[in-house]
């Protein structure tokens, strides 16, 4: 079994997740390196729409191996996540050799090629490198974290009728979580943990300017400004980096080169999605008074 | 010193303040202080987080012991050495360098303010430095610096900005303390001593306006958290009734082999809650942050009513729902609407409950939760134990949470222990103690 060993550097992470669009802050380049050079997987956590689930995605892209995902939610289980028996195929094969014996049968039955790999099984057979991403792992039952606890742990995967298999080469293993419900201490102390908040200014205009080219750079400044500010008022729902985006791909098509009081009334139902909250940052940034 | 003693004492540290960290995770961090070297300080700072941390509320209590264990630099800064400061110098280089947004150059100053004027016995205090410098009172003239920038629409975040600046200076000032302060004093003691806690372990009580801030974004995700447990309970159904149509329907997959039996989906029970919260002076830190909680939870639960009294009960559910937008306002518009206190504004807890005995009884049925919130200290009043006995009967569950500590009860005029008696009482005086409560008191 080798470690994955994509990077050389902690600069060496920062320059290809950028060469693929994910600007990494310092904090989450230095993590990913050591995830991969530890052989550990990363649990990422943070607030909606920070870029956790385009960290996998970027760090796929930048290494060039594949992406096996497992998207979690209420009620994902074992046959959905690591394997399941293929029923229909084996009762076809029953009915095939009617005439041999119980034993021949069995032996036959419980193969591999009967086997459907879900998600985890897939990441972890084959030779080529590979980044598996598994999302919202706080929507899952609690019992789905037992089932990985094996799978990250050592990174195999026992199947009773079969054995275990090992990995053959460690995937470089990202799980995301919104923090909807404490995740097991014996699954976080598997992981390296990182917690990716909103960027800062400076990150967050490259972000912006990289992901809307035609956005000039005072409008990316001042927009993130607004939304800085925004962020440090409490929302029910604070905008997150890809509001940003969407904000400035908004102005860019309204045409808009500086900020005034009419365009962020009107365009502010793009990074303010509560009415509470709507109400609140008229209420802040004087956008009802100064449109008299 | 060598590396992995003060691995091991930045990890006992720690644990000091309750971050749970296991001898697993300090051969992790020693492994990453391998990979990482010692060159570059803030990737050090990012990777001990990533193998030590197991959340972000733990990560202000990291940041400072780490800067404690791995200063800076030894010793007074270099621009205190050679030079002299005055006040006014300080004040203006503070000035250029908060308007100009730069970060370094706040540093920098921050060591100095610490050096010129923050000697405080023995040590240093990072309190005495900004009493000295009072940066708070330079807002107006760094926002005269900073020009306005020409009247766009940003200008208008300017000063919240700037305080912002001005805060991260303080901070700035408070690390530059502890630094020194370990130096001059040891370690271990500002180890101990002059770390905040973590915003889950901090007293409701005693929270001051910062950490009640905190404590108010923590309250968020709780409720959230609170609601997939239920959720999640609500629809677990593997055993009960089977449903024919859905197994027959699964069974086509396996060859028309029921080998997927499916059950019968329970309808949802739907928890009511009335929550019955003590409103006076004593217990008002904590009262208002629990109104933060029932406000965040009134999406979550189909019925929910509360009441506030300090003698007198009144209900004020309706207070709750229309403060949805604003909860900073709710404590002071619930004192100025509801009738609380017919009285001298004491608690009294006897006569609180023979009134709300009285008045709405009903309100309490079979399948409500009742939570009572308060310090139990009746002013030297009849408890009234059996109208609260009888008042409660009906319900499903009653708790009773108690901001003070266990050590406390039953001093003075609490008759916690009395209380204790008729209906379970909880000590619950911080977030972490409440996240474990919200765990214990859902319904199965």
């Amino acid at each position: 079994m080798t470690e994955s060993g994509f990077f050389a550097s902690v600069d060496d992470v920062v320059d290809r997740l950028a060469a693929r669009g994910y600007l990494a802050s310092a904090a989450v380049a230095t993590t990913v390196f050591l995830a991969d050079r530890l052989g550990r997987p990363l649990l990422v956590e943070g607030p909606a729409g920070v870029g956790k689930t385009e960290l996998a995605r970027a760090v796929s892209a930048a290494t060039g191996s594949r992406l096996v995902r497992l998207q979690c939610y209420e009620g994902v289980d074992e046959a959905r996540a690591l394997y399941e028996w293929n029923h229909a195929k084996q009762l076809l094969r029953i009915t095939a050799g009617r005439d041999e014996g119980w034993e021949a049968a069995r032996a036959d039955i419980f193969t591999e090629e009967f086997l459907l790999a879900r998600p985890l099984l897939t990441a972890i057979t084959g030779d080529e490198p590979t980044v598996l991403l598994v999302d919202e792992v706080d929507k899952a039952d609690v019992e789905v974290e037992g089932l990985l606890l094996e799978v990250l742990g050592d990174f195999q995967v026992t199947v009773p009728e079969l054995g275990t298999i090992v990995a053959k080469r460690k995937p470089f293993t990202v799980l995301t979580s919104n923090a909807t419900r404490d995740l097991s201490d014996a699954l976080r102390r598997r992981c390296l943990f990182l917690h990716i908040d909103f960027p800062d200014a400076e990150l967050e205009q490259r972000i912006v300017r990289t992901k809307v080219p035609g956005v000039d750079e005072a409008l990316a400044a001042s927009l993130v400004r607004v939304v800085g500010a925004l962020r440090a008022m409490e929302l029910r729902k604070a905008p997150s980096v890809a509001e940003t985006v969407d904000w400035a791909r908004t102005l860019l098509a309204l045409g808009a080169d500086t900020l005034d009081d009419d365009l962020v009334r009107q365009s502010l139902g793009v990074i303010v999605k509560h009415q509470d909250d709507v109400t609140r940052v008229r209420d802040r940034l004087n956008l009802s008074e100064a449109g008299r | 010193m060598s590396l992995p003693s003060r691995l091991v004492e930045l990890v006992s540290a720690l644990r000091g303040h309750g971050v749970a960290v296991g001898s697993s995770e300090t051969v992790d961090a020693a492994a990453v202080a391998g990979v990482l070297g010692l060159a570059d300080r803030e990737r050090l700072r990012a990777g001990l987080a990533a193998a030590l941390l197991r959340g972000e509320g733990q990560r202000p209590v990291f940041d400072a012991v780490f800067d404690v264990c791995f200063p800076l630099g030894v010793g007074s800064p270099e621009l205190a050495r050679d030079q002299d400061w005055d006040l006014d110098r300080l004040r203006d280089e503070l000035v250029a360098a908060l308007a100009d947004d730069d970060g370094d150059a706040v540093g920098r100053l921050a060591g100095i303010a610490v050096e010129a004027f923050g000697r405080y016995g023995g040590g240093f205090s990072a309190y005495e430095a900004l009493e000295r410098v009072r940066p708070q009172t330079l807002v107006a003239r760094v926002l005269a610096e900073s020009g306005g920038g020409g009247g766009g629409f940003t200008d208008r975040l300017e000063r919240d900005e700037v305080r912002r600046r001005v805060e991260s200076f303080r901070e700035a000032v408070r690390t530059e303390a502890r630094r020194r302060t370990a130096e001059a004093r040891g370690r271990q003691r500002v180890l101990e001593h002059a770390v905040a806690p973590s915003a889950d372990r901090v007293d409701f009580l005693v929270a001051n306006r910062k950490q009640l801030a905190e404590l108010r974004r923590a309250v968020q995700p709780l409720a959230r958290k609170l609601a997939t447990r239920l959720a999640a309970r609500r629809r677990r159904a593997n055993r009960g009734h089977i449903d024919i149509r859905r197994t027959l329907r699964r069974s086509l997959s396996t060859g028309g082999v029921p080998i997927h039996l499916a059950h019968r989906r329970r309808s949802p029970a739907r928890p009511e809650i009335v929550l019955v919260c003590d409103l006076s002076g004593s217990v008002a830190g904590f009262a208002n942050f629990t109104m933060l909680l029932v406000q965040a939870l009134r999406d979550q639960f189909s019925k929910i009513r509360v009441f506030g009294f300090i003698d007198t009960v009144d209900e004020i559910t309706h207070l709750v729902h229309t403060g949805a937008a604003n909860p900073d306002s709710l404590g002071a518009r619930v004192h100025s609407e509801a009738t609380l206190s017919t009285w001298d504004g004491h608690s009294d807890y006897g006569r609180a409950f023979r009134h709300f005995a009285a008045h709405h009884a009903d309100a309490i049925g079979p399948r409500t939760s009742v939570l009572i919130l308060g310090d139990a200290r009746t002013n030297g009043a009849d408890p009234e134990l059996a109208v609260l006995r009888d008042l409660l009967a009906p319900a499903r569950h009653a708790h009773w949470l108690n901001p003070e500590r266990t050590a406390l009860w039953s001093t003075g005029d609490s008759e916690a222990d009395r209380y204790a008696t008729v209906v379970p009482m909880h000590e619950c005086r911080n977030t972490r103690q409440l996240t474990t409560l919200v765990g214990k008191l859902l319904p199965t």
